[in-house]
């Protein structure tokens, strides 16, 4: 007897399939699943916003709840893109609401957002639950009180690293009285003013409040209150954390934070005295995420012995001043230890502040559970890259940066090719990878050899020729990012299986040897690959000879036509 | 017997022990010779004429950039010093130095006029504390001293005598030095 599984079923089976991979897979199996697929599909993940459009998205799955969407491409982050590129919000919301699209949940990245979407999202989806901004920019606090004022379900609001426009308004105050729905509340990048009294009210009314980040303009005694009414906190940023450490306000601040038992998660330290730092000491044994990269104020003994009261992290991000032996201290205090970033305090500077190959080695031998990395060093060694690798085996990301982006190995003087080779042979799970310092195509051998799950790669200032490019693109299986800028890849390395661009996101080269009718020549195979030019924002005229060599190329692939909202000096081949 | 005597300021732990930044010069000095040498391998080497003009480098996302380098906001620990026979006080920020030489770097700096004037004198530095007691500067690590430093005084040695100060292993081996 057959027996036949009815669709409501299948759906049902389909509920407990969560992740973006799975449901894209099972959508393939046949008509049939592919329609129950879609149609009971609420989460959707868009990588690149100009893969797609809005109204494609929306006939697909029309009970879409939660989007996250991405924008601009990475390297936009260090200015290589000029501004007004694109990546605007407002035609989605626009076609949500048109739609009636059931929208609860908003996750952007690197998008433009401007006030009147934000607006228009506030006051168009009544289940709007949870908005969040990473590295968005084009709106201004106008935009946030929408948002506070008409989202009466609210849970989420959280803004990181955004540039907004701050009109020192009363945005904190438009949220109602009514609303005491609030999880989690993150504004610490606004820079102004905000109304101390509303925000203590809010908090009082919110005791679902878990996530609560501040920024600069709130001073400890605020902190002080907002902790007495909201001990339950798991994630807290502290906004100033200045005070005289013989006050009674920073008595106070003592007793109280002694009492929030739960946090798990510190940040904020945007302005530091030092001296108050033992207040946090009570808690630190609870901490699993450290975030001190912005607390350029807190250095030396200070940091190192807060550190070593943090037995239990697993996470920590702070600055080079640390120091290596600093990050000695790290290595000894924190076992538990999954993802370290340190940042450069001083990217210019003369190396007073910085950590060395020296630090990492003790951090690898310290800390086996390490699967996470981001290092900006003065310099790196093979050998010390070596015993890393062989130290730290379960590298899913591994991103290195010399602040010298040429420096060889200063004990060698050789290219960094064995001890990136090292990494990418020891650690067979690595999925995002960033190089630095002198490197020749040796090591894009090894990376296409032994790096079969790495999905990013960055690349600058490295190789010799289209070889070490042609490594990585027949090597890398599951490459999905690749940008390179300066570097010797030309039109051999673009043009040679252009039918792999297809298995990818996207492509950044800029400041390399491909040249224009390439780049024509690849547009013209791949209708489905979008091959982008961009000029810097005052250079309006294309130089029209194939010869010439492209300053930026941005490729991505795509399953619309070309976006009509690109500015005059992108050129979509 | 007259003897030149030159004052200096010391402020080291007793038992000496001044802060090294050898590594530091060690790196700078490696640092300089791979701008000299190397060839980097790209056709981009305008582009490295100087590290600071490479656009996008290092890889820092601009909010963090501004955000996060040379916060000229951190944390100030303004106290008073006072040095007998000067007309006024000055200010200093604690939170500037990095440990007593370096103070007594930028004491020597801001009093230097004055220290030259006295005739002959040694000087000592004291500061007053959390509990309002007088003392030597120098006994105690520097993150403890400056966390209760709350005012500093430059004070002759001569008048140090009648003050109940310890005495620090400096001016003792200066005294017998002078004697």
């Amino acid at each position: 007897m057959m027996m036949i599984i009815v669709d409501e079923v299948i759906e049902h089976i389909f509920d407990f399939i969560t992740s973006h991979k799975d449901r894209n897979s099972v959508s393939l199996v046949c008509k049939s699943w592919y329609k129950i697929e879609r149609y009971s599909r609420q989460r959707v993940f868009i990588g690149n916003c100009y893969s797609i459009s809005p109204e494609r998205l929306i006939a697909r799955f029309p009970g879409l709840k939660s989007l996250t969407l991405k924008g601009k491409p990475h390297f936009a982050d260090f200015n290589l893109v000029p501004h007004d590129w694109g990546g605007f919000l407002d035609p989605w919301i626009k076609a949500f609401a048109k739609n009636r699209i059931g929208l609860e949940e908003l996750r952007l990245k690197r998008m433009v957002v401007s006030d009147e979407s934000l607006e228009l999202l506030s006051k168009s989806f009544v289940n709007f639950k949870s908005l969040i901004l990473v590295s968005c920019e084009g709106f201004t606090t106008d935009g946030l009180a929408a948002i506070a004022a008409n989202c009466r379900n609210l849970r989420e609001l959280d803004l990181q690293e955004n540039e907004v426009d701050d009109h020192r308004g009363h945005w904190l105050s438009c949220f109602p009285e009514s609303c005491t729905s609030l999880v989690s509340l993150n504004f610490a990048c606004l820079k102004g003013e905000i109304n101390l009294a509303a925000l203590e009210r809010l908090v009082a009314r919110s005791p679902n409040l878990k996530s609560l980040r501040l920024n600069r303009s709130v001073p400890l005694d605020t902190l002080q209150k907002l902790l007495m009414r909201a001990p339950q906190l798991l994630d807290l940023g502290t906004g100033s954390y200045v005070h005289d450490p013989s006050s009674e306000a920073y008595n106070e601040l003592k007793a109280s934070i002694q009492k929030c038992k739960s946090i798990r998660s510190l940040s904020g330290f945007l302005e530091v005295a030092p001296r108050c730092m033992a207040a946090i000491y009570p808690i630190c044994a609870n901490l699993t995420f450290l975030n001190l990269s912005y607390a350029a104020g807190l250095h030396g003994n200070a940091l190192t012995k807060l550190i070593q009261h943090c037995n239990k992290l697993q996470r920590l991000w702070i600055l080079d001043c640390i120091g290596d032996k600093g990050l000695g201290v790290v290595a000894s205090t924190c076992k538990e230890l999954q993802e370290l970033r340190v940042f450069p305090s001083d990217p210019y500077g003369a190396g007073n502040a910085a950590v060395t190959e020296e630090g990492l080695v003790l951090i690898s031998a310290g800390c086996p559970k390490l699967n996470s990395l981001l290092y900006f060093c003065q310099q790196m060694t093979n050998a010390a890259l070596i015993t890393v690798a062989k130290n730290c085996p379960n590298f899913i990301r591994f991103r290195l940066c010399t602040l010298d982006p040429t420096k060889p190995d200063p004990v060698t003087n050789l290219p960094l090719d064995e001890g990136f080779g090292a990494i990418v042979q020891s650690c067979k799970g690595l999925k995002r990878l960033s190089l630095s310092g002198l490197l020749t195509d040796q090591v894009f051998l090894y990376i296409g050899m032994y790096a079969e799950q790495l999905e990013m790669l960055s690349i600058a200032f490295a190789g010799e020729s289209d070889k070490g490019m042609l490594y990585v693109l027949n090597g890398c299986k599951k490459l999905r990012k690749l940008e390179i800028r300066d570097c010797p890849f030309g039109n051999a390395a673009l043009l040679e299986d252009v039918g792999k661009y297809e298995t990818m996101r996207s492509l950044w080269m800029s400041s390399c040897e491909v040249t224009l009718g390439a780049c024509k020549t690849l547009a013209e195979k791949m209708p489905r690959l979008k091959v982008e030019l961009i000029n810097d924002s005052d250079q309006m005229e294309f130089n029209l000879d194939d010869d010439q060599k492209v300053e930026k190329m941005y490729l991505y692939r795509s399953v619309v036509g070309h976006r009509e909202d690109a500015p005059e000096f992108v050129w979509i081949l | 017997m007259a003897k030149e005597l030159e004052t200096e300021l010391r402020l080291g732990l007793p038992g000496g022990g001044t802060e090294k930044n050898e590594k530091k010069r060690v790196f700078s000095e490696i640092s300089e010779d791979d701008e000299n040498g190397k060839v980097s391998n790209n056709n981009n080497e305008k582009k490295m004429q100087s590290k600071s003009q490479v656009v996008g480098w290092p890889p820092v996302c601009s909010y963090r950039k501004k955000n996060s380098f040379n916060d000229s906001k951190a944390s100030k620990m303004y106290v008073k010093v006072s040095m007998d026979g000067a007309p006024f006080l000055r200010k200093i920020d604690l939170a500037m130095h990095k440990g007593y030489s370096d103070l007594a770097a930028a004491l020597e700096k801001m009093f230097g006029e004055a220290l030259r004037d006295a005739d002959n004198c040694e000087f000592v530095p004291i500061y007053e504390d959390k509990d309002g007691d007088w003392m030597l500067a120098g006994d105690v690590p520097w993150e403890m001293f400056i966390e209760s430093c709350k005012r500093l005084r430059v004070m002759k040695r001569a008048d140090a005598q009648g003050f109940g100060v310890l005495r620090s292993r400096e001016t003792l081996n200066a005294t017998s030095k002078n004697e």
